[in-house]
């Protein structure tokens, strides 16, 4: 056995799979890059959605919730807050933060803008509007 | 040690283990939010800590890998390193971005540092793992050209063994991995698609061929084993990583806007992805059996045989756990990710990080082995943070079960804040058990300051006498 299965045999194994992979891999997500915007909206990608976007990200928000279940464990899924709660509660909620209930988790004041949180609540709403293939399982995410 | 230029790694030896020490430490503030959430707040709002903990970890793993390759490249090229002086220049450039970014993220708010940094020119800011400002990416980015330069500059004027070509060509693959972080869509589903190359390309592709390379040399300079033998067993392993782990990437696609095929493929792929942290085991078990030497460095054998066990417990059977498209449709983004994260992280990074210090740095420090009472302070360090390490995982693993019972699969699912009250036990067990993990990583640095060399004569009277 050791000599039939020689080490140029297994390191052709891994070039050849890896290569042949890659390309499998590279021609999928070509593929699904052409899908995307169609299962996003990406038509709705709309100048204020993307300045809400920019809100989001230089926020760090990710950095405590989730989006479609990627980000931080510490506070709710945001990929759909937005029909959990609505726009008029999540702006009322951002501009109330944080409650300074003591031992309650917290979550800072960012200083927003009216213009800012129309925006960002504009992005959260074109985020629920994402085929995720039926997740989170329930409205609660 | 045989080239006077591997001593280069002995700044980021202990530049890795600093930065190690301080992630702990945020991982702990970390872990107490969870249970008093205005703890440091608001001077330290969780999600400060949260990434000041994740980039402490990769920074000090890439710290440490970089030291690896700096001492075994020369070594396996039977040649002095092509430039020791760039290596250490590059070590403190890489040393004070790290602890600038830290600083930053501790004093500056985050939308400030980005616009005080050029985020608006070039969005890259806001994603997990690669928070940091443009400025710490370019540098990573240079770190790292110079780092491939003298690599493989070294590489090229000496012997050519399998190690440095896997070694070497992971390196590339790491870098080249990391430029995606470079590129954001605008469009958030294509950039979660993207951010998983950097991610996931890391962790389960080319990080373990790092793993493979790192481990393979401990071994064959441990165990005396016909390098044939290791090489051919690392091709192996190797090719079984890309091969599942490349459409493997296809488990973080279901749920997150991509396609349904990946569901299938995803799901199909990512079940192989355990078989090479088996075939990891099997091979350093192997390579124990065939030993030809008894290497006095009992630490270092230990800590070489615990990766592959617990990478095998963290990212094979944890990984398994969430990562079938149905199992994962209630598990997806909840604490079973975090306890999979921590587990593999560590049985894998951390633990192939700690063996490669664990072989080289008595070798660095001119002996063989560390005297039988410092390695008695590693070995006693490796188990608690060992055990640790597992009882965080399942504290965390419990937390997991409580959401998908009570949120994710209900009829009548409780809100995000209410099943985190209702998990509160675990999150104490995770903190306990955090500063027991704490507790380990103090011994086991304590056995660095017990001197002296590894004592055959006196080791053999005691063991007869005995
Ligand atoms: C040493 C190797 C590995 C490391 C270090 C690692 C680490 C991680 C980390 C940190 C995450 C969370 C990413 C985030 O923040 O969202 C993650 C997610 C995940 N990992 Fe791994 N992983 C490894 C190997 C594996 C393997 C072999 C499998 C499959 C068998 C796997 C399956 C998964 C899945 C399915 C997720 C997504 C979980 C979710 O949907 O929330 N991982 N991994
Ligand atoms: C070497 C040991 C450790 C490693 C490799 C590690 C790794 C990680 C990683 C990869 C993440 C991000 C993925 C995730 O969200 O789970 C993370 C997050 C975290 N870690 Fe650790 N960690 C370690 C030790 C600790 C310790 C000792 C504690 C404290 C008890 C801790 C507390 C946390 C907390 C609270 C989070 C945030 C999870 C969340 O988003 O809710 N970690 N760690
Ligand atoms: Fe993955």
């Amino acid at each position: 056995m050791q000599q039939v299965f020689t080490k140029a045999m297994a390191r052709n194994i891994f070039l050849g799979g890896s290569v042949f992979f890659l390309a499998i891999y590279v021609a999928l997500s070509i593929d699904t890059w052409h899908r995307i915007p169609e299962r996003d909206h990406a038509d709705k990608l709309t100048p204020a959605v993307l300045q809400g976007k920019y809100i989001f990200d230089t926020n760090n928000c990710i950095g405590c919730h989730t989006v479609n279940g990627e980000g931080a464990y510490f506070a709710p899924e945001l990929g759909n807050v937005y029909k959990r709660r609505g726009p008029a509660f999540i702006k009322a909620w951002i501009q109330a933060q944080p409650t300074g209930i003591p031992g309650r988790r917290q979550m800072p004041n960012f200083h927003l803008t009216q213009k800012q949180l129309d925006d960002l609540v504009l992005y959260l709403q074109w985020l629920s509007n994402i085929d995720t293939n039926n997740w989170p399982p329930n409205i609660q995410g | 040690m045989k080239y006077q230029s591997q001593k280069v790694a002995i700044p980021y030896f202990i530049g890795a283990l600093t930065l190690f020490f301080g992630q702990i430490v945020f991982g702990l503030i970390a872990g107490f939010q969870y249970l008093d959430g205005s703890f440091l707040f608001p001077a330290l709002p969780f999600d400060v800590v949260r990434m000041s903990h994740t980039n402490l970890l990769i920074v000090w793993l890439l710290m440490s890998f970089m030291g690896a390759a700096y001492y075994i490249v020369p070594e396996e090229a039977q040649t002095e390193l092509y430039s020791p002086k760039l290596a250490l220049i590059t070590f403190w450039v890489f040393l004070t971005a790290a602890v600038l970014t830290i600083l930053s993220y501790l004093f500056i708010p985050y939308a400030h540092l980005a616009a005080l940094t050029g985020n608006a020119a070039l969005p890259t800011m806001g994603r997990g793992y690669l928070e940091q400002p443009l400025p710490t990416k370019v540098g990573i980015v240079l770190v790292a050209l110079s780092l491939l330069f003298n690599v493989t500059m070294t590489l090229i004027k000496g012997r050519k063994t399998t190690i440095n070509w896997i070694l070497v060509g992971s390196l590339w693959g790491l870098a080249l991995l990391f430029l995606p972080a470079f590129y954001f869509p605008e469009d958030t589903v294509k950039a979660s698609f993207a951010w998983w190359w950097v991610v996931h390309g890391w962790v389960e592709g080319d990080w373990e061929l790092i793993l493979g390379a790192l481990l393979g040399f401990i071994l064959i300079k441990m165990t005396g084993v016909d390098r044939e033998i290791v090489e051919k067993w690392l091709y192996i392993i190797v090719a079984m990583t890309l091969i599942s782990g490349i459409i493997g990437i296809g488990h973080h696609y279901y749920y997150t806007g991509a396609p349904a095929y990946w569901i299938w493929l995803g799901s199909i792929f990512s079940i192989l992805e355990p078989i090479p942290f088996m075939l990891l085991i099997a091979f350093s078990f192997k390579m124990l059996m065939q030993r030809r030497r008894e290497h006095p460095n009992k630490a270092a054998m230990l800590w070489a045989l615990g990766t592959p066990i617990m990478a095998f417990l963290g990212a094979g059977v944890w990984g398994l756990m969430i990562t079938l498209a149905p199992a994962q449709y209630y598990m997806h983004g909840t604490n079973f990710t975090a306890a999979h994260g921590h587990l593999a992280f560590f049985g894998a990074y951390v633990m192939i990080s700690l063996s490669i210090i664990s072989y080289a740095m008595p070798l660095l420090r001119g002996r063989l082995a560390n005297s039988a009472a410092a390695q008695r302070w590693e070995i006693t360090g490796f188990w608690v943070m060992v055990l640790s390490m597992l009882v965080i995982a399942l504290a965390l693993t419990g937390a997991g079960i409580v959401t998908v019972i009570l949120q994710r699969a209900a009829d009548h699912p409780m809100s995000f804040m209410q099943v985190e009250g209702k998990a509160r036990v675990f999150f104490w067990v995770r903190e306990v058990a955090g500063f027991s993990f704490f507790a380990g990583l103090l011994i086991y640095l304590r056995s660095f300051f017990i001197t002296g060399d590894y004592e055959y004569t006196s080791e053999i009277k005691q063991a007869l006498a005995r």
